[in-house]
């Protein structure tokens, strides 16, 4: 892709400007990556998903806590999908494709802080271990690695138990979980730079350590960083939707898509598919979709 | 010019060509468009020949290599001509057909040997599966392999056996690497760039043992190197590539000393060749780069960069001439090859020398791994002088990066060591020193990819250097940014690039401009043109002796390419684990006597300008530095070791003549007696018995 330049000293040809350079460069990634399939299934369906959050905050067909307008409890049956309720109703009455709709403002405002936050903190934490070394890197590693052993969702599991369960809780919750988890890859990233020359020409000018992990090391390892973001967005959603499951996310009458299977998933056995499924193809489209982009990132950012 | 050449090698009609090109065109197919990298190439060689085939990094030469056993990329076509291998085409043939083939009749030789062999694996499993392939039971293989590692000078074949790739040196893997591509006994045998990254003494053996290999074997070899030296020793025939084109072809030592393509001219007068040196001339340059890959290229390939160019060759395709017996090229003025301009003929640059800027004494640096005490620098004493260069020789492992490395206080000294600057006393470490040492002690690396920081563009780069080592601010800064950029002659244009879009040579450049910054007084230069074609090498000698002419800046320059240090180097510094050896003026100790280590070193580098006269092998590798030899450290190696002396005492560093220091028991007079003598032995072919019997004992091939 490196556009190369004549190496005789001379006037330079009047060509291409560097800035135009390097919006070349950004079209020519940004083509690389809609040549794979995989990132534009992805992003078509990530798109979709985007656009009925944010159609959902505007108008949705029913109330997504409300049971339609005539409905008895008493008397009806969830209804199945029709013309007139896309996706059924659930044992409450309420519209099975307008909650499913509602639903992915959940995902869109719960997943991406919660990944963020991991990745943030996790990218601090990688660079200072990997650009240390020594004992800081022991130290930090050991705490990391310990960490790492427990399992995310009884730690997050307890821990919003006795916080209690709020969006913000489970943003910072799911947030600080992942953080080791980043800090691992982006530490190797760090690792691999750190040997590079131009750092230790930076200390031989003089430079402190956290201008030249911030400003020299950084930028290059924001290929794996940015991936990273995108693999936690992906699993971010996946633990939302677990902890909502299992009752601890957040709470009725919210129609987010982990809490709707936990509620309906019983009625499976009796027929009354819908409540279920279509939720659970939606948490299920969504986690695929941001792994093919992370995939198709990785493969380009990586060459 | 009149001198003759030996009677060129030519493959007779009679005998069928171990391999035979012909026409080949290949394309890489670049996201789907095939994009050509060769142009129709054409040659052969004769059973038990050398043909090289030489010419700058993208001009096709890997690819030919590749092409003429059918092992390429994926995105490889040949797009026209036929490979003949044998007589055999295997441009018809299908994949098995081809895989089968190339077991039987074609082995390649790769230049990372550490790549080619399974690190998993023990070498005795990997060499006796070279023999299996081929259907032997396993006793018959296992016994050819043992024959095949004592073929290839592995002194113990057995203990070789059961170790892994990593438990051996470079040269001891190459030469695995040798015996299980010979394993099938195969008519050709193509190296590519088999020496690359082996010391000078390694790849000396490495060289031998190919020659008296391809004189064993009768294969034929394909040697692919950007080394013209190691060609010039190796090959009978050679061909120069261009742009995907063979430009000339001939007698290996003809082409090297008569050229007849404009390419080739520029090619090896950029080369510090002859003993030539900064003072006497600046090098020849070839202005402007290789085509990209895929230019449509109508006629002469090279028109655009050629001073020759004229209207013809921007219109009619150049005939085949020949121009000597086996001997042609591919241009239209070949008659006109010696009106090339000499460019800047006598008016080198030199700094004239100053007062001593840095003094060394007593350094020394040991380094502590899990309980063990390495030093890798026994109480180094050493000057500089303003505006001098030092060179800094000696293999890997020297200790040559880890003076430099405490110099620039990367690592620092063990106590007791002290490094003046101007007189005063150096912090120990960078970190600890004040801006005005910073400044005043910068460094070149050796690979300008991993030097400059990928993501910064080439005025952050000088920009950030300048306001942290002058101290200028705003315009001032931007000024000198300027002036750093205009006299490494870089545009305002390639200060707004990142580095990734930047040539070799103007990445090397900007990293000299970092290192000018803040007008330094030492710079260190660490083997700053090894990663560099030999055309844009050039160019950065000729900035280096200009800009230190300039500033009288003193160098400290670490290289293993004697021309290069030759060129550049006031003095010289041979260094032998963690010790110097010896210490002099440049032509003194190019001239000789030597101290036996340094007699080695200069004897063992294959040089364009045809064989140094005796050639002293050294044995074995260089010790490790955590448990030297006793007495004289060079002891265990040295072919003029004298018992019950060098392996008791350590010899002083002291001078034998004005401005000429030496390591070693054996007085200067006798040095010049043995090493005069060692010439001329090898110049009178008869060589007298006592003289033999000498020669034998130290190692020395007789003829």
């Amino acid at each position: 892709m490196a556009v190369s330049v004549t190496n005789a000293p001379g006037p330079a040809p009047a060509a291409a400007t560097p800035a135009s350079e390097r919006a070349q460069a950004r079209r020519e990634t940004l083509k690389l990556l809609l040549r794979r399939p995989g990132f534009v299934v992805g992003i078509v369906i990530l798109t979709f998903w985007v656009i009925c959050a944010v159609l959902a905050m505007l108008e949705v067909p029913y109330t997504p806590w409300d049971p339609f307008d005539g409905y008895d409890l008493t008397i009806d049956n969830p209804a199945p999908p029709s013309s007139e309720h896309l996706m059924g109703t659930d044992r409450l009455g309420r519209d099975v494709f307008s909650r499913v709709l509602y639903g992915a403002r959940d995902v869109f405002t719960v997943a991406p802080p919660a990944a963020l936050i991991g990745v943030v903190l996790g990218a601090l934490l990688g660079l200072v271990m990997g650009f240390y070394r020594g004992i800081t890197d022991d130290v930090l590693s050991r705490i990391v690695e310990a960490f790492l052993a427990l399992p995310v969702i009884m730690v997050a599991l307890l821990t919003l138990v006795v916080l209690g369960s709020s969006s913000v809780v489970v943003i910072g919750v799911v947030g600080i979980l992942f953080t080791p988890i980043v800090a691992r890859t982006v530490r190797s990233a760090v690792l691999a730079e750190r040997q590079l020359d131009y750092v230790t020409a930076a200390r031989l000018r003089g430079e402190s350590g956290p201008f030249i992990m911030v400003r020299e090391i950084l930028p290059n390892i924001a290929g794996p960083i940015v991936v990273e973001l995108t693999v936690r967005f992906g699993y971010a959603i996946f633990t939302v939707a677990t902890l909502s499951f299992l009752g601890v996310g957040l709470q009725p009458p919210s129609p987010d898509w982990g809490l709707s299977v936990s509620q309906e998933y019983s009625n499976m056995i009796s027929g009354v598919w819908w409540p279920t499924v279509f939720p659970a193809l939606a948490i299920a489209t969504t986690v695929v979709a941001v792994n093919l982009i992370a995939d198709g990132l990785q493969s380009v950012l990586s060459e | 010019m009149t001198a003759t050449f030996p009677a060129p090698q030519v493959p007779s009609a009679g005998t069928t060509a171990a391999l035979k090109v012909e026409d080949l065109s290949l394309a890489y197919i670049v996201r789907g468009i095939p994009r050509p990298v060769l142009r129709g190439v054409s040659f052969e060689i004769a059973p038990g020949e050398a043909y090289g085939l030489v010419g700058e990094s993208g001009c096709g030469k890997s690819t030919t290599a590749y092409a003429a056993v059918r092992y390429l990329p994926r995105n490889g076509r040949i797009t026209g001509g036929r490979i003949l291998i044998d007589g055999a085409d295997i441009t018809k043939m299908g994949s098995d057909e081809v895989r089968q083939f190339r077991a039987k009749h074609a082995s390649m030789v790769y230049q990372d040997p550490g790549g080619a062999l399974n690190p998993s694996t023990r070498i005795g499993t990997q060499v006796i599966e070279a023999y299996t392939v081929l259907g032997q039971s396993q006793d018959e293989a296992q016994k050819n392999a043992l024959a095949a590692l004592d073929r290839v000078n592995i002194a113990d074949p057995i203990r070789v056996f059961n170790r892994y790739p990593h438990q051996l040196s470079g040269g001891m893997q190459q030469r695995v690497v040798i015996a299980m591509a010979l394993a099938s006994d195969p008519q050709l045998l193509v190296l590519d760039e088999p020496t690359t990254g082996l010391d000078a003494t390694v790849e000396a053996s490495v060289l031998d043992l190919v020659r008296t290999l391809r004189n064993e074997t009768n294969a034929a070899v394909l040697l692919i190197a950007h080394n013209l030296g190691v060609i010039r020793s190796l090959c009978d025939r050679v061909g120069v590539m261009y742009a995907g084109k063979i430009v000339e072809e001939g007698n290996a030592v003809e082409v090297f000393e008569r050229p007849q393509f404009p390419y080739t001219v520029g090619l090896l007068r950029s080369l510090p060749r002859h003993g030539v040196r900064k003072s006497q001339r600046a090098l020849a340059t070839i202005p402007g780069t290789l085509p990209q890959i895929g230019t449509d290229l109508p006629t002469c390939v090279y028109v655009d960069r050629c001073p020759l160019a004229d209207e013809l060759c921007r219109t009619v395709v150049p005939p085949v001439v020949d121009v000597g017996v086996g001997h042609w090229t591919r241009c239209h003025h070949y008659d006109r090859i010696g009106d090339i301009p000499e460019p800047d003929s006598g008016v080198g640059q030199v700094a004239t020398e100053g007062a001593e800027v840095l003094a060394l004494s007593n350094v020394s640096k040991t380094f502590h791994q899990s309980g063990h005490s390495v030093p890798a620098l026994v109480k180094v004493d050493l000057t500089l002088n303003d505006g001098e260069t030092l060179g800094l020789v000696g293999e890997s492992g020297s200790g040559k990066s880890t003076l430099a490395k405490t110099i620039l206080g990367i690592e620092g000294p063990d106590t007791g060591s002290s490094i003046l600057l101007d007189r005063d006393e150096l912090e120990p470490t960078a970190a600890g020193r004040p801006v005005k040492a910073k400044r005043s002690i910068q460094i070149v690396f050796q690979n300008p990819d991993s030097a400059l920081n990928r993501g910064w563009s080439v005025r952050q780069i000088l920009g950030r250097s300048v306001r942290k080592l002058t101290g200028l601010k705003g315009k001032a800064a931007d000024d000198r940014v300027d002036k750093l950029a205009h006299d490494l002659r870089l545009t305002q244009r390639h200060l707004d690039l990142k580095p990734g879009q930047l040539s070799g040579g103007l990445k090397q450049r900007v990293a000299i401009a970092r290192a000018f910054a803040g007008d330094p007084r030492i710079v260190v230069a660490d083997e700053p043109t090894s990663a560099l074609d030999v055309s844009v090498q050039a160019a950065i000698l000729n900035v280096l002796s200009e800009l230190q002419a300039e500033s009288k800046t003193g160098y400290l320059l670490i290289s293993h390419d004697l021309g290069v240090v030759r060129y550049l180097a006031d003095r010289i510094a041979v260094m032998y684990l963690g010790r110097i050896m010896e210490v002099g003026d440049s032509e003194t100790v190019f001239r000789g006597p030597n101290h036996p280590y340094t007699e080695a070193l200069l004897s063992a580098v294959p040089s364009v300008d045809g064989e140094p006269a005796a050639r002293i092998r050294l044995e074995g590798e260089i010790p490790s530095p955590a448990n030297p030899p006793s007495g004289c450290v060079f002891h265990t190696r040295c072919h003029r070791f004298m018992q019950g002396i060098c392996e008791v005492t350590e010899p002083p560093l002291i001078e034998v003549e004005p401005g000429h220091q030496m390591k070693c028991h054996i007085p200067l007079e006798e040095l010049r007696r043995l090493q005069t003598k060692a010439k001329v032995e090898d110049i009178v072919l008869t060589t007298p018995p006592e003289a033999l019997e000498a020669a034998v004992a130290e190692g020395i091939e007789p003829g």
